[in-house]
């Protein structure tokens, strides 16, 4: 266990968590309108603009760095527009061509000019956050409460991230929904899409200096596409993705300081960390979904085929019976495990809960079908014969290949398919193998 | 270059109550002609079919009109007036697969869509245009699926989707690009009698249509276009081979009807 200090943790927690939170605003908008690696581009690209600053003023931290990156980060989304409709590059390309070559100019003016003092590189990219609580300023207007300066910045942006995006919301909806209509109804498409890249490219400022950009380009995606798994509607999109980035940051943080310790190793830079958390996240999010998910959707197949497996019994104990034999456990998983692939497991269990609901009851040896029972297997077998009769007759099928598809169909066949097929083939009496078809 | 003025000196042609009036209109994507030199006038509260091949400029027609992609010449009035003065009275329905149908909106927030125009730059969704929505939607047969995602939709509910949001618009002029492409029996014939429905209350309607059978049979008027206008004017009138044959550039054999008219149906079956 680490000593955890409530002043510098939670600093540290409420600067990334903030930061998040002001990154999934445009992030959600970035990702509907499949321009998510916008924050990417101009998180790097913006590296020229601070350099110039830096060479300008000659120290960091200051407005003429800010503004420089602000610069560039408008240059980038202006130019990779530009690129995209004049160039006719397709928009991954164009950003990808804009900021690698910015970035790379702002690497070469930092080693040339910046060679004394201390500007990193590497700061960019992860940033300092477990230095910024150390950095306080006094609020305004509060009677001298401090606050780490990040801090301060972000939650700037957030608000006036917040702002727009509500005052604007139906036009930034409708933007990003269908831009031609909005167009065609007045609605200043090109407003709502300046704006986004205007919030994008100061909220991807702010931020890279205090928590490094691999945050931002983190949470400008992860929480958004995570929420977009989940929710129907844009506002609770933009809601879930918030909390998204909230806990991510949390758990980020957590994890940083404590999960190395647990192997062995000092903590590991916040700013990864979250990083790391997110995609997790977003993995884990992939496979729980409730509606395209991994393991539900394993979960409805599993499902399936352990009632196609009970059918299946219920539908071989039907037809002993007709033969005159009287079913038993091991006969019917004999007959179950040679029709088709099925675990000795699986048949036992599932034989178990077929006694357990009733449809079973079990005399010694013998499993007789009780009415429930057999009204359900004798239900599968008419669907079973009537399928068979249909596929030779209607489809043209000849006898002997008919009983594989026929076993497949049974298990989806109702009242109202069943009435369907005796219409359609004439109400046989019998099969085509000369089976008698239970009414 | 294009010059705007309200009173064009060359504008005698226009035709003061038309709904739509398009004068000397030529359209080019990288120097290539689409539309060329097109001069219509639609007549008032008429049901307009517009036929004409892949590639014909068809779209761009609707789009051009619309000021959504540039115009190299003409003019484009609406009433009498510029269309940047009559938005209000327009109503367009762009092709289904123009927009992202995964986005995170609702059947009703999209058909409120139609109505932002009539609300202030900062005025949120309100109650009264839910209200008319809702109304829109019932029109179309879609209440029951208000507060579905609008993945959940089939492809003919979508389509019933963007015409509910150009009716909550109660316009007098609607331009529709292929609201019959990919639709299902059913919302053919919902389309056809809200197409009817809109024409008896005096409204004008123009519809891109790609189906050549059913052509004669939904329209009082149709323009057939390939890059210029090969014909224009009462269905009787105009729908003839000949002029089909020279829309379809000669290329309109008896097999290529038959293609034609095959694609239509495989379209409105598919899916």
């Amino acid at each position: 266990m680490t000593d955890w200090n409530l002043f510098f943790d939670g600093w540290i927690i409420a600067i990334a968590a903030t930061c998040a939170v002001a990154c999934t605003l445009p992030g959600c908008f970035l990702v509907l309108r499949r321009m998510s690696l916008m924050g990417d581009a101009i998180s790097h690209a913006v590296l020229p603009g601070i350099a110039v600053g830096f060479l300008l003023s000659g120290s960091r931290s200051n407005g003429i760095m800010f503004a420089g990156a602000i610069i560039a980060g408008f240059f980038t989304a202006f130019f990779s527009q530009w690129l995209r409709r004049f160039g006719r590059v397709d928009e991954g390309a164009a950003m990808g061509v804009v900021f690698t070559t910015l970035f790379a100019l702002g690497l070469l003016l930092i080693v040339q000019g910046a060679d004394s003092v201390d500007l990193d590189p590497s700061c960019v990219l992860y940033g300092a956050l477990e230095l910024a609580p150390l950095d306080l300023v006094t609020l305004p207007f509060t009677g001298g409460l401090r606050v780490p300066r990040a801090f301060m910045m972000l939650m700037i942006v957030l608000l006036v991230n917040l702002v727009i995006l509500i005052s604007l919301f139906k036009t930034f909806r409708i933007a990003a929904f269908d831009p031609s209509q909005a167009a065609a109804q007045r609605m200043r498409p090109d407003l709502a899409h300046h704006l986004l890249m205007a919030m994008t490219a100061i909220t991807t400022v702010a931020a890279f200096e205090a928590v490094g950009s691999i945050i931002v380009v983190a949470m400008i995606v992860v929480p958004a596409v995570i929420a977009r798994l989940f929710v129907h509607r844009l506002g609770s999109m933009l809601l879930v993705a918030a909390m998204v980035g909230v806990a991510a940051a949390a758990a980020g943080h957590y994890t940083a300081v404590e999960l190395p310790h647990l192997v062995g190793y000092g903590s590991v830079p916040t700013s990864g960390m979250i990083a790391v958390i997110g995609g997790l996240m977003l993995l884990a999010s992939i496979m729980v979904n409730p509606r395209q998910g991994v393991i539900p959707r394993f979960l409805r197949r599993w499902r399936f085929r352990m009632q196609t497996t009970r059918e299946d019994l219920l539908a071989l104990a039907w037809r002993l019976e007709e033969r005159g034999t009287a079913p038993t456990a091991t006969i019917l998983s004999q007959d179950l495990m040679s029709a088709r692939r099925v675990s000795r497991l699986e048949t036992r269990w599932s034989l178990r809960r077929l006694v357990d609901a009733g449809a079973f009851e079990s005399q010694g040896e013998t499993l007789r079908l009780s009415d429930s029972g057999r009204r359900d297997a004798r239900d599968l077998v008419r669907s079973h014969r009537l399928w068979e009769a249909w596929l030779t007759r209607t489809i043209g099928l000849a006898p002997d290949h008919v009983h594989d598809t026929a076993m497949r169909l049974e298990h989806v066949t109702d009242e109202a398919m069943r009435e369907r097929l005796a219409s359609e083939t004439g109400a046989p009496e019998e099969d085509p193998h000369g089976r008698s078809i239970p009414d | 270059m294009s010059i705007r003025t309200s009173q064009p000196s060359l504008g005698s042609e226009h035709s003061p109550d038309s709904p739509l009036s398009i004068h000397a209109m030529t359209v080019a994507y990288e120097r290539r002609p689409v539309l060329w030199d097109i001069d219509l006038d639609i007549t008032p509260g008429s049901l307009v079919g517009v036929i004409g091949p892949n590639g014909a400029g068809k779209s761009t027609l609707i789009k051009a009109a619309l000021d959504l992609v540039p115009k190299l010449s003409g003019e484009v009035q609406v009433f009498g007036r510029p269309y940047r003065e009559q938005r209000q009275h327009v109503a367009y329905v762009p092709q289904r697969e123009s927009v992202d149908w995964d986005f995170p909106v609702t059947v009703l927030d999209v058909v409120c869509m139609g109505l932002y125009h009539t609300l202030g730059l900062f005025r949120p969704v309100n109650r009264r245009i839910r209200d008319r929505g809702m109304q829109a939607l019932t029109q179309v047969g879609l209440s029951d699926f208000a507060n579905r995602q609008i993945a959940q939709l089939s492809g003919g509910q979508q389509q019933r989707t963007f015409l509910a949001r150009a009716l909550v618009q109660d316009a007098a002029l609607h331009l529709m690009d292929e609201p019959f492409a990919g639709v299902d029996a059913a919302t053919e014939q919902t389309i056809v009698s809200l197409l009817r429905d809109l024409q008896s209350r005096g409204r004008t309607t123009v519809v891109i249509h790609h189906d050549l059978q059913t052509a004669s049979e939904y329209f009082d008027h149709v323009l057939l276009l390939n890059t210029r206008v090969v014909a224009f004017g009462p269905t009787k009138e105009v729908f003839t081979p000949e002029n089909l044959e020279a829309t379809y550039g000669g290329k309109l054999t008896l097999l290529d009807q038959a293609s034609q008219a095959l694609a239509g149906h495989a379209q409105g079956v598919g899916r």
